[in-house]
């Protein structure tokens, strides 16, 4: 069994989402290489190579892998893991932009969101929103799979030397190009590496609320997250957005404010250690997943957990 | 401008599917289905960029049981001009119908293709990339704005840090996410009017498409379910118990 890994990174850092996946290929077990692509991207690599239990790491630097357009990097990846007997991804919305497509280059049918190892070839992943776990086994002899971060935890990010080596001639594919991005800025942890997690609802009322939200992530160390509900009414941004269609998330602690609960929502956070629910309507779904639940209008709950921590 | 656009006949979002007694796939029988929620999203799209006077000509496409026909009829309610239904009774994975897609594309040759991000009940969200990659085409996946400039087409799309933007040429794969548009109900008069539009059926076999499965489904369980645990009485009491019982905090 040979692995690739596609790493999830900016150039200047590994992100730790990449090693989810290692976690996950560590499973299916054999030699597991790691392709990062991307345009002055050495520090990555360098950080991708002090990974521990990785034989290789391949870097292609050229200004086309820059922002990580699918049409130029699909090509790339079904290059170099065409010798591969799996390629890997954690399940960002970049890997979900581009494993598909390199999948289509490779005539392979690519599995989505493993959330967990059975063998090689055979693999469990969340279907119908994550209210049913299908068991499905490929026959494909190129498994290309992406992975639920949530579901494996990080393999450690040191202790490994593995070779470094350039590969792969520059793939342009010249139908697209990188405009601009609107990143929201924040020194609060990423919400899906964050411990602690905070997320509001719709009775939040409205986007100048979640200030209440913010502040006691802070004091906690927390990253903020949303429902669907509250995204849509634009409180806030659609990054921040928790559930089936926005971020999984399963941190250790998770406080859904003013949530009901949708099963959307749930499939989003319910793998969190600990879950509190505060709502005011006690018959709200939210508290069936809650370890600790709060009946309890949130105005006024907010500002007495932010004095007392 | 001529849009095809695609659409999936799925369970409707509001049914909790169950696994079959015997656990060899889920339970679909006498279950209401739909047109799926991201699907609806695109052909809103599509209807729109018609209405701006962007697209001349909408073609929806299914490819799925006969029964996809009343999803096809709804798009066309909505304001799609035709339908084709690529007929399959088989399961069919996204890239057997990536590869009839991309055969309906060619006959069809539209400026762009426009499809929901993922169907709710896969959940693969593989379909429009894979499509993408046959036509050699560029994609503008998760989409929250498209704007049609001259030859070419801005996406705005939804990812983990906030937005990106992509400039695409034409012919172009356009994945819609939630925040697209706000899809709108057919009215009665359009619903009659689609029973009279035009719907051609043809089947993987008539376009030459090899859907041999490659993934087989060994079974479905429910996930594992948590335990509602207890009701706090107080701030007081939720805090001590996040220091000192589940020390969290």
């Amino acid at each position: 069994m040979s692995i690739l890994i596609i790493a999830e990174h900016d150039n200047s850092s590994l992100k730790p989402a990449t090693l989810n996946s290692v976690t996950a290929a560590q499973e299916i077990g054999g030699d597991i290489d790691i392709l990062v692509a991307g345009n002055g991207c050495q520090a990555a690599g360098d950080q991708a190579a002090q990974v521990a239990g990785i034989s290789k790491v391949f870097i292609a630097d050229d200004a086309a892998y820059n922002n990580a357009l699918a049409e130029n990097v699909a090509p790339l990846i079904a290059e170099v893991g065409a010798s591969y007997s799996h390629i890997l991804a954690t399940a960002t919305t970049t890997a979900k932009n581009i494993m598909p497509r390199a999948a289509a280059l490779l005539d392979v049918q690519a599995i989505s969101e493993i959330s967990a190892v059975v063998s090689a070839d055979t693999f469990k992943r969340p279907i119908y929103a994550g209210n049913v776990i299908a068991t499905v086994q490929s026959s494909d002899a190129i498994k290309l799979l992406t992975v639920r971060g949530t579901a494996f935890d990080a393999a450690a990010a040191e202790g490994g030397s593995a070779a470094i080596e350039a590969v792969g001639s520059a793939h342009n594919g010249g139908i697209s190009e990188f405009v601009g991005e609107e990143v929201a800025a924040s020194d609060r942890p990423e919400l899906t590496a964050a411990k602690i997690v905070i997320s509001g609802g719709r009775g939040m009322a409205n986007g100048e609320n979640f200030e209440m939200l913010y502040s006691l992530a802070d004091k906690l160390g927390a990253a903020v997250g949303a429902s669907r509900a509250a995204v849509d009414a634009g409180f806030v941004p659609n990054d921040m957005q928790v559930g089936q269609t926005g971020k999984i998330v399963a941190p250790d602690l998770y406080i859904a404010v003013g949530i009901s609960g949708a099963i959307q929502h749930l499939a989003g956070m319910k793998d969190s250690k600990v879950i509190v629910a505060i709502n005011k309507d006690e018959e709200a779904p939210i508290f069936s997943v809650a370890d600790y639940g709060l009946v309890a209008d949130l105005f006024t709950a907010l500002p007495e957990i932010d004095s007392e921590v | 401008m001529k849009i095809l656009v695609a659409v999936k006949r799925v369970v409707d979002y509001n049914v909790k599917v169950r696994p079959k007694s015997d656990g060899t796939d889920v339970d679909l029988a006498n279950v209401k289905m739909s047109i799926n929620p991201f699907c609806e999203i695109a052909v809103e799209e599509a209807v729109r960029l018609k209405e701006k006077g962007t697209a001349t000509e909408i073609v929806a496409v299914s490819v799925g049981p006969q029964q996809s026909q009343e999803q096809l009829r709804t798009a066309l309610a909505l304001g799609a001009d035709r339908a084709i239904l690529v007929n399959s009774d088989e399961a069919l994975e996204p890239l057997a119908i990536a590869k009839c897609l991309k055969a309906v594309c060619d006959s069809e040759s539209p400026d762009i293709v426009l499809m929901g991000k993922q169907a709710i009940d896969g959940d693969n969200n593989q379909t429009g990339q894979m499509l993408a990659a046959l036509l050699g085409c560029g994609q503008g996946t998760f989409a929250s704005e498209l704007v049609v400039d001259g030859d070419k087409l801005k996406v705005t799309r939804e990812v983990d840090g906030g937005l990106q933007t992509v400039g695409l040429n034409l012919p172009a794969v356009v994945t819609s996410d939630l925040r697209l548009n706000e899809p709108r109900y057919a009215s009665l008069p359009n619903i009659m009017k689609a029973k009279r539009k035009p719907l051609d059926t043809t089947t993987p076999a008539d376009l030459s498409v090899d859907i041999t499965p490659r993934v087989s489904l060994l079974g479905v369980e429910l996930p594992a379910q948590r335990q509602a645990g207890i009701k706090v009485d107080d701030v007081a009491m939720l805090v001590d118990k996040l220091k000192n019982e589940a020390k969290v905090i």
